[in-house]
């Protein structure tokens, strides 16, 4: 089973040369510390910076230069800063390579959610609904079950959506899977995770067939 | 040139009155009005509908008007980070409109620039598109966002000119150039303001058309939200 960064990890390994990688808020953020260094990758902050680099020394951090978690950050060299309406459309506009964000449910037709609990949590859904909206390459980062040790992966999600049909992978701390027409297909067993373990972690359609190989990383 | 230079914030917000729309600039904490926030709170103006795409903390930003009551309806599209705006959300004194981010930016921007409405595919198939008009494109479904209509647009800049031209500084730029024109009366405060003619015209990312008032805001905390480092050795 893999931990957060163990995510992470996995996740880098889709990251390709001369991708332009949007990052959500949580697991996500971590994958940019696993990206190969021999590949050019720019990350763009949808609150307007592409090519940030890595957090500030202590001492030179500057309120003016924040990432969508409204952490400070630093650019690297060849960066830019933009307005908001010019950041989405480099997301709506189809500019934006690669998309990887957190999740609370993933539907087994792509459909996700991750923005409101009726009732108990609504913080919004900041620039996820656009990003999922437009994106054609998203990848999901989460945990398989949530804390209450209940499927993630489902038939049909029960919290109000993000977006309907969009999601194309997913890679939790069990297994990478990826949406299909007939529901969830295994790809991968996270080290030392069964077919079994999958199975019941997985309330949504899974599709096994054949061996089903061992994450690589 | 045409003069768009207040002396002070006072002056900044003559005519703002109860049961207004504003539109703020900001994103987090970032770039925030933080002079006519201050002012807004002395004023003591009540049943505001504020865009702006967080609420603030707590104890800053936006969630200074939050405390005193004075807001009635946010327009946003995050709102975490903030304990009494979800306290009055939940009990259901304060109305919000959560909308996507994109959206939020096109909204403005569409004001702005003229267009009564835009087309996004953001929030198609959720319930953010229930009850609005949804079109088809090529084979893609998407939902009919109407521009925003509001009184004031307060936005900050990092330097600016009597002129109302602004220059913004990194990530603070963020909804600030979006919504400069997006209200009847833009009103800009910058950290510097410079003689006029020291702004390069090839420089300026937001020319004084779009400003109705601009001046030197007093203070500028500049709050970090999350003050993340890394320690020199590494």
């Amino acid at each position: 089973m893999l931990d957060k960064n163990g995510i992470a990890k996995r996740i880098a390994k889709e990251v390709q040369d001369g991708f332009y990688v949007n990052l959500g808020i949580g697991i996500p953020t971590l994958v940019a510390n696993y990206v190969r260094d021999d590949i050019e990758v720019e990350f763009q902050s949808e609150n307007g910076v592409l090519g940030m680099g890595p957090f500030p020394f202590e001492g030179e951090e500057d309120a003016d230069i924040i990432n969508a978690g409204k952490q400070t950050i630093t650019t690297l060299p060849g960066a830019s800063f933009f307005d908001s309406a010019l950041s989405f459309s480099m997301i709506r506009g189809k500019h934006v390579d690669l998309t990887i964000l957190g999740a609370m449910e993933v539907a087994e037709n792509g459909d996700i959610a991750n923005w409101k609990i009726p009732g108990r949590m609504v913080k919004g859904m900041g620039g996820a609904m656009d990003l999922v909206a437009s994106a054609e390459n998203i990848i999901v980062a989460m945990m398989h079950t949530n804390k209450r040790g209940e499927s993630k992966l489902l038939k049909a999600c029960s919290l109000p959506l993000t977006g309907v049909g969009c999601v194309k992978r997913i890679v939790t701390n069990l297994a990478v899977l990826e949406v299909t027409d007939q529901g969830f297909k295994l790809l991968e067993r996270a080290p030392g995770v069964s077919v079994e373990t999958i199975k019941n972690a997985t309330e949504g359609t899974l599709i096994i067939e054949g061996e089903v190989p061992e994450m690589d990383i | 040139m045409i003069n768009k230079k207040v002396a002070n914030v006072q002056d900044a917000l003559k005519g703002v009155s109860d049961n207004m729309t504003f539109m703020f600039g900001g994103f987090g904490l970032s770039g925030i009005p933080e002079n006519a926030i201050a002012q807004l709170v002395k004023l003591g103006v009540k049943g505001l509908t504020c865009i702006s795409n967080n609420a603030g903390v707590d104890n800053f930003g936006l969630g200074l008007l939050l405390q005193k009551r004075q807001i009635k309806k946010m327009v946003s599209s995050y709102v975490g980070e903030n304990d009494e705006f979800e306290r009055q959300m939940l009990s259901g004194e304060l109305d919000v409109e959560l909308i996507p981010q994109g959206t939020l930016a096109e909204r403005c921007r569409a004001a702005q620039a003229g267009f009564p409405a835009i087309y996004t595919p953001a929030g198609y198939g959720t319930e953010v598109a229930e009850g609005k008009e949804t079109r088809e494109f090529d084979g893609k479904m998407y939902v009919l966002e109407h521009a925003f209509k509001a009184d004031f647009a307060f936005v900050k800049a990092w330097k600016g000119d009597a002129a109302g031209n602004l220059i913004f500084k990194g990530t603070a730029r963020n909804f600030n150039p979006n919504m400069c024109g997006a209200a009847k009366i833009t009103v800009a405060e910058v950290e510097e303001m410079v003689p006029l003619g020291e702004l390069d015209p090839n420089q300026i990312h937001i020319p004084g058309i779009f400003v109705q008032r601009i001046f030197k805001g007093e203070v500028f905390e500049k709050r970090i939200e999350q003050r993340t480092v890394r320690p020199k050795s590494t």
